[in-house]
Parts: structure tokens; C-alpha cells; sequence
């Protein structure tokens, strides 16, 4: 067993600099590496790339690296629910590429899976589109799309072990499991940190060789950005 | 698996030129046994309030669930639980989750049924725009061009016209597109219409709307052969 185990968020983000390109998993507020963000907070590093479905909330998620202007761009393809985001980008202190969903979560994979680039259909003929290759494939027309590069993906699961491997609850597993492995170094956090041996390998939803660090995490908030219920009658 | 209700209203809601939810019932029709079927935000997520008791249904929700079900009572939501539109939901006997990689391959790779969302503007060769007004602060597409791009049959709820009046069915989008090609069917307050070579085919009226009305308010070419039938609610 290769042991990925690391003691704390601040061992799991050694190496970390200025000017970097992240990927953070998450949709929503739902299944963000809580303890990575505030790890990044502290730091205080800046000019940071983040790719990211979204970008927290003012006070909460990716809004906190937000607050401290540490983020430079955002590749993102929903950023709403967001005050300073849009006060920055409209300032021009912010940079923004808005990509369609289905081709960021494939840009990710492509790139945890060694495929430089692949052809979608998504965002043909429209300004997504612009200035990319495109080609025609029984009769419909394609983009090509390219793998992204990211120095740290930072992801969170429910429970994972010693070796790395993950799992993830709900829809909190999201863009995580695309995520893990498409970065040069990939540091998960877990609810639960558990013994190798413990987790069933019939369930792991990503295996421990697309992690390099891995720690428990600690005082998930896991705010809810859409409190729906219904009334019991 | 079946359907469900997340708010309730009477039939006596709907009468002439639809409301919301007479858009959203009527819609409903089109969903058949069988079917795994994406809803959009808006319109689109009423839709399922009206699906027959009587047939089979998925719903897909693109951050990573099918087999969505109502929203939960109080006090049982939980964060790791939401859809696409960050809501807290809860899940149907028979349903899973996966990550968003998968979710967008399942829409790609057309095995999601039928996509039901809203739009700013249709033109009647199908081309639809839904995700940006230029000089408003733009938040995203979110999954809507992987969502247009690739499914075979895509529904679009709107109002016929916009707030001032102005039609949303044109013969060409002004605004900038979401997808290329790609409506099948739409949904007004006041007709049943389907993209042809020919133009918007008029193929039903709301309630107590006449063809004259529909006209009016339609820009894009509006094809009317024979008599059009009232909209059976």
C-alpha cells in the first residue's frame, strides 16, 4: 500500500505559490474542498487560476479567496449568487472564461485520462466557439476543446483511506471525481479518513493513485444555498 | 420513479393565455412512459408537478442525480442532496448519482429523452439564446449549450413575448446563441408551435387564444394549415 496520508490542510498545500492554476471541485456550495479554500485564505497567495463550476458566495466558498483578491481568473460556467464576483469582473480586476459545464467537466477528465484535447458539440455556432477548430462528424458539426493544466486540484470526498481511494455522498461527488488525477498534484480531504482495508474496493468511486495527499477535514459547514422544503401537512 | 408535486394550484389557475403553470401542464404531455428527461430553472422545473400519475419518468438533474424527486420535509434536507438549480431535493426509489463527467456524457451521448428548458429568444430555424444579454452582467450557461448542442428532442417554456411586448419567437436571434439548429418544440403562453423547414408551425392554441393573436405576437415566420386546435389541458 502507498501511503497518501498527510497530517493537516497546511502539510496537504506545501508548494502552493503566487500565479498558479487550481482546480477546485464542488457544485455550488455542495461538495467544496472547504479546508483547501481556507488553507488558500490563510496563505494569502494571489494572481491565483481557478477552475471551478462556480465560485462560492460572498461570504462563503470560493467568495472568501474573493474577498482577499487572491484569484486573477475564474473558468467557470455559472458564476451568479456572487456581489464582489461581479463587481470585479465588471471592474476588469477579474477575469472570467465562461465554459459550457459538460465541456469543463470534460476538459478535466481529458486531462486526468491523457487526451490532449477532444471534440464536443457544444457551443458550435455560437461565441464559445470562436476561434477553435471545428469539424464535421456523421454530418454534425464539433469543437475542439483542449485538456486543461493545473498545477493543484483540490478535492473533497465523504469518506476516503490511507491509499487514497474515495467516496463520495450525493451530489456533493460532482466535478471531484473529474478533477482527481488532472492536475500535477491532486490533494482530496475527507470527512472520514479511515485505515487502508477499511473501505470495500467494489465501492471506491476514485482510486488512490489519482491522489497524492489526502487528510481529514475539519469543521465542514456545508452551507445549503437553496433551503427547498416542504411543509409536513 | 413516478412523478410528484412540489407545489400545489387548481385548475381553475388556468384559463386563457397560460400562466406559468398552464405552460408547464401542457408541457407535460409530451413527457411519455419511459422517458429520462433533463429539466432547465424556471418554467421547466413545474413541469414535473403535472407529469400523469400513470407512467414511468426520470428526472435527470445535470449536477449528478436521476431519479430526482420532491423536495424533502423540513428538518430532512441535506446539503449533499441538491439539483442543478442548488435546491435541496430528495431521491426516488431507483435512482443514482455520478459524477458531472458522466452526468454531461449521459446528455451527449443522447440518453437523456427530452430536455424542457426556457429562453430569451427561439428563431424559427431553431436556433435559441438563453445565456446572455450584452451589457448585463452575464453569469454563465451553465450546462445549457452541452444540454442544446446534443439532445434530440428540446422543448423550450416561454412567455410568446417579452416584458415590453416584443416577440421572442423570431426569424433570427439578436441576442447571443446558446445552440445552433436545435429547437424541436415551444411552449408559449399562447401556442403549441414546432420548428420546420418552413417556419414556426402553429400546431395549437392556448385556451380561449385565437390564430390572430398568435400573429401578432410571433415575429419569425408562423405557418397555420387547417383549422388549429384549442389546447387540451
Amino acid at each position: 500500500m502507498i501511503r497518501k496520508t498527510v497530517t493537516d490542510a497546511r502539510e496537504a498545500l506545501q508548494g502552493v505559490e503566487d500565479g498558479m492554476t487550481f482546480m477546485l471541485g464542488g457544485f455550488g456550495l455542495c461538495g467544496i474542498p472547504e479546508n483547501a479554500i481556507a488553507e488558500l485564505v490563510r496563505l494569502g497567495i494571489t494572481d491565483i487560476t481557478c477552475i471551478s463550476n462556480n465560485a462560492g458566495v460572498d461570504d462563503f466558498g470560493l467568495g472568501l479567496l474573493l474577498q482577499k483578491h487572491q484569484i486573477k481568473k475564474m473558468i467557470s460556467s455559472y458564476v451568479g449568487e456572487n456581489d464582489e464576483f461581479e463587481r470585479q469582473m465588471l471592474s476588469g480586476e477579474l477575469e472570467v472564461e465562461l465554459t459550457p459545464q459538460g465541456t469543463l467537466a470534460e476538459k478535466c477528465r481529458a486531462a486526468q485520462a491523457g487526451f490532449p484535447a477532444f471534440y464536443t458539440p457544444a457551443g458550435y455556432g455560437t461565441e464559445v466557439a470562436q476561434g477553435k477548430e471545428t469539424r464535421e462528424f456523421n454530418g454534425k458539426m464539433y469543437v475542439l476543446e483542449e485538456a486543461f493544466e493545473a498545477d493543484f486540484a483540490f478535492v473533497k470526498a465523504w469518506k476516503g483511506d490511507e491509499a487514497g481511494n474515495l467516496i463520495f455522498k450525493g451530489t456533493a461527488r460532482n466535478f471531484n471525481p473529474c478533477m482527481s488525477g488532472a492536475a500535477n498534484i491532486t490533494v482530496a480531504e475527507v470527512e472520514e479518513l479511515l485505515p487502508a482495508g477499511s473501505l470495500d474496493p467494489n465501492q471506491i468511486h476514485v482510486p488512490g493513485i489519482f491522489v497524492q495527499r489526502i487528510f481529514q477535514g475539519e469543521h465542514y459547514e456545508k452551507r445549503i444555498e437553496q433551503r427547498t422544503v416542504l411543509k409536513r401537512t | 420513479m413516478a412523478n410528484f408535486q412540489i407545489s400545489s394550484l387548481s385548475d381553475s389557475q388556468i384559463n386563457t393565455m397560460l400562466d406559468k403553470n398552464g405552460i408547464a401542464k401542457r408541457i407535460a404531455q409530451e413527457v411519455k412512459d419511459g422517458y429520462y428527461v433533463n429539466l432547465g430553472i424556471g418554467i421547466p422545473t413545474l413541469v414535473a408537478n403535472f407529469v400523469r400519475n400513470d407512467i414511468n419518468v426520470e428526472f435527470q438533474s445535470e449536477n449528478g442525480v436521476l431519479g430526482m424527486g420532491p423536495f424533502p420535509y423540513e428538518g430532512e434536507e441535506d446539503a449533499d442532496i441538491i439539483n442543478a438549480g442548488k435546491q435541496t431535493i430528495t431521491t426516488l426509489p431507483g435512482a443514482s448519482f455520478f459524477d458531472s463527467a458522466t452526468s454531461f456524457g449521459m446528455i451527449r451521448g443522447q440518453h437523456v429523452d427530452l430536455t424542457i428548458l426556457g429562453a430569451m429568444e427561439v428563431a424559427e430555424n431553431g436556433d435559441i439564446a438563453n445565456w446572455k444579454i450584452p451589457g448585463k452582467m452575464v453569469k454563465g450557461m451553465g450546462g445549457a449549450m452541452d444540454l442544446v448542442a446534443s439532445a434530440e428532442n428540446i422543448i423550450v417554456a416561454m412567455m410568446h413575448t417579452n416584458k415590453v411586448g416584443k416577440s421572442k419567437l423570431l426569424k433570427r436571434c439578436t441576442l447571443p446563441l446558446t445552440g445552433v439548429g436545435c429547437v424541436t418544440k415551444i411552449v408559449t403562453n399562447l401556442a403549441v408551435l414546432e420548428v420546420t423547414s418552413k417556419g414556426f408551425m402553429l400546431l395549437e392554441r392556448a385556451p380561449g387564444v385565437n390564430v390572430d393573436d398568435i400573429k401578432m405576437a410571433t415575429e419569425g415566420t408562423l405557418v397555420v394549415e387547417g383549422n388549429i386546435p384549442e389546447m387540451a389541458l
